[in-house]
């Protein structure tokens, strides 16, 4: 079981997600501030700033679905914007799938991952090449899925759904924006990167880094 | 830019604490950063709440009072509220005949309101209806985007919406009347100057001196597409002949017209360009049954104009004449 996915991994994940975050966030703010309303890094920030906050509390999430929900109600409340219940969503439903467990198999955690993105897509009705975070999070998801299916361990389908990340963060520069206030742009999306993309992708690297 | 302010961040806090100050008929909820009615709930009828970011005032506190809405959620600056503002507004106007939401067509907002709603029913089991308003015809392609956006039918249907609750409809009429007004009213807007979020501390976009933005936003967003400088005239066209063309309005219907500024604009320029809106109605034969001229959904300092046609039956002239208190709309009191 060295492959075990840990309370304390999960939630170096989160800490890691927060950390990322910060040091992009002028990044995030300056993508969304071409294709958007300039503030993607700025919420971002402030969220994840605040679910450190609650981490540090006194009641620390005795399970996987107690630390997921304590991080999803907390983005859902202070990020605001899309990006709030979008990754709130996430975050709740994959507290629910992982359930009051500390500790998962790879697959358990994939099969967690994937409910968050059904999630958002139940919340956003994103759909491939809509230019939005599902773009750079689905291929993610695939590639752990098909990492995991193929006989390779957790370390690996993890730097397999980063390298799938990042190239869906990429591939969303020449799309259309079809979702959120970028796509009352129209034309004028194609070019640039999606700031969503992009944070989802600082959260598929920080999974590599606490827990591949 | 040059703003009355002391802080950037503390803008929306207190601007609360001056609307408290200044109506204490109204109550303030400074932690969720509500404006509600003094006496909510009130008994027996059903709640009006609505919300959004702000820099749109009066929308949506200026409609708090008899015959408009319960409670309005304040977000920051264009961004949307949380759901938690949204959910402790339902609960404080629930008197047990259940509660609308009025939701403008941004994606941020509307999820926002969804997982309110959610909450509300299954953790304090308030029924809830949600009525997004669509009214901006300057979105094309509605297949290809997030929607047409929500703009001025939001204060209309506020107003009618609220006047159906205070005669004591059920949630599903007041629902229905919401639905009606958002369904036969467009609108489009332009911009002649850009505005400047308090935060950002520069403006959204640049603007020309010798250009206009036409089918702008109320966020800044773009419109669609920028030409040089017109008379009102022109630019009176530019607006109602897409609005009427659209729904469309035609000879012999009775319409609401809506000339709304959007922050920084005189009142003298609206009425000029209300005058060159009701010639060109008049041309199409549309009947002007009421008129609203004033700037009721702004965009912070943007000069510029909107035009909002709504199509009304008797039956909603009667509900835009009843009574109504609030702080920006009173008449009938």
């Amino acid at each position: 079981m060295t492959d075990a996915v840990t309370l304390a991994g999960l939630s170096a994940w989160i800490r890691g997600f927060a950390a990322l975050v910060a040091e992009n966030k002028e990044e995030l703010t300056a993508l969304d501030a071409a294709i958007g309303d300039a503030d993607h890094g700025i919420n971002m920030d402030r969220g994840m700033t605040a679910v450190l906050a609650a981490l540090d509390g006194d009641d620390i999430p005795s399970s996987a679905a107690a630390l997921f929900k304590k991080v999803g109600m907390t983005l859902v409340s202070s990020v605001g914007g899309a990006s709030g219940p979008l990754y709130g969503t996430f975050f709740l439903r994959v507290g629910t799938a992982c359930g009051d467990v500390d500790s998962l198999d790879p697959e358990g955690f994939a099969k967690a991952l994937r409910a968050g993105l059904e999630g958002i897509v139940a919340r956003g009705k994103a759909e491939a090449g809509d230019k939005t975070m599902y773009d750079a999070l689905a291929p993610a998801v695939d590639a752990l899925d098909q990492a995991l299916a193929t006989g390779g361990g957790l370390a690996a389908g993890l730097s397999a759904a980063a390298t799938a990340a990042g190239q869906g963060r990429d591939a969303t520069t020449p799309m259309l924006a079809r979702k959120g206030r970028a796509s009352y742009l129209g034309e004028r999306s194609v070019g640039h990167q999606d700031p969503g993309a992009t944070s989802s992708a600082l959260l598929i690297r920080a999974a590599v880094a606490a827990l591949g | 830019m040059k703003k009355l302010i002391n802080d950037p961040a503390d803008v929306v806090s207190e601007a609360l604490l001056g609307i408290e100050a200044a109506h204490p008929e109204l109550t303030v909820d400074h932690s969720n950063k509500l404006i509600l009615r003094g006496d909510a709930p009130v008994a027996g009828k059903v709640g009006l709440i609505s919300g959004g970011g702000s820099g749109h005032e009066p929308l949506h506190g200026g409609f708090v009072g008899l015959g408009m809405l319960d409670a309005a959620c304040a977000g920051e600056v264009f961004t949307s509220p949380v759901p938690d503002q949204m959910l402790a507004a339902t609960k404080a106007v629930d008197s047990g005949a259940g509660v609308l939401h009025i939701v403008k067509n941004y994606t941020g907002d509307v999820m926002n309101f969804e997982m309110a709603a959610e909450l509300a029913a299954a953790e304090a089991g308030v029924d809830v209806v949600s009525v997004v308003t669509d009214d901006d015809v300057a979105v094309q392609d509605s297949l290809y985007t997030a929607g047409r956006r929500g703009v001025g039918v939001t204060v209309i249907l506020e107003k009618i919406a609220g006047a159906a609750a205070e005669q004591g409809r059920t949630l599903t009429e007041v629902a229905d009347v919401a639905k009606v007004v958002n369904a036969n009213g467009r609108s489009m807007g332009m911009a002649l100057t850009s505005c400047t979020v308090p935060a950002a501390g520069k403006p959204t976009f640049e603007l020309g001196e010798g250009e206009m933005e036409i089918g702008i936003g109320i966020h800044g967003e773009p419109g669609r597409r920028r030409v040089p400088l017109a008379p009102a005239k022109d630019i009176a066209e530019m607006l109602v002949e897409p609005i009427a063309a659209d729904l469309p309005f035609s000879s012999g219907d009775g319409v609401i017209a809506f000339v709304n500024g959007m922050g920084g604009t005189p009142l003298i320029e609206l009425y000029l360009m209300y005058n060159e809106v009701a010639r060109i109605l008049g041309g199409h034969g549309i009947q002007i049954a009421r008129s609203l001229v004033g700037s009721y959904i702004t965009s912070l300092e943007m000069a510029g104009c909107s035009v909002t046609l709504v199509k009304v039956t008797d039956d909603l002239i009667a509900l835009w004449d009843a009574p109504v208190n609030t702080p920006a709309l009173r008449w009938g009191v």
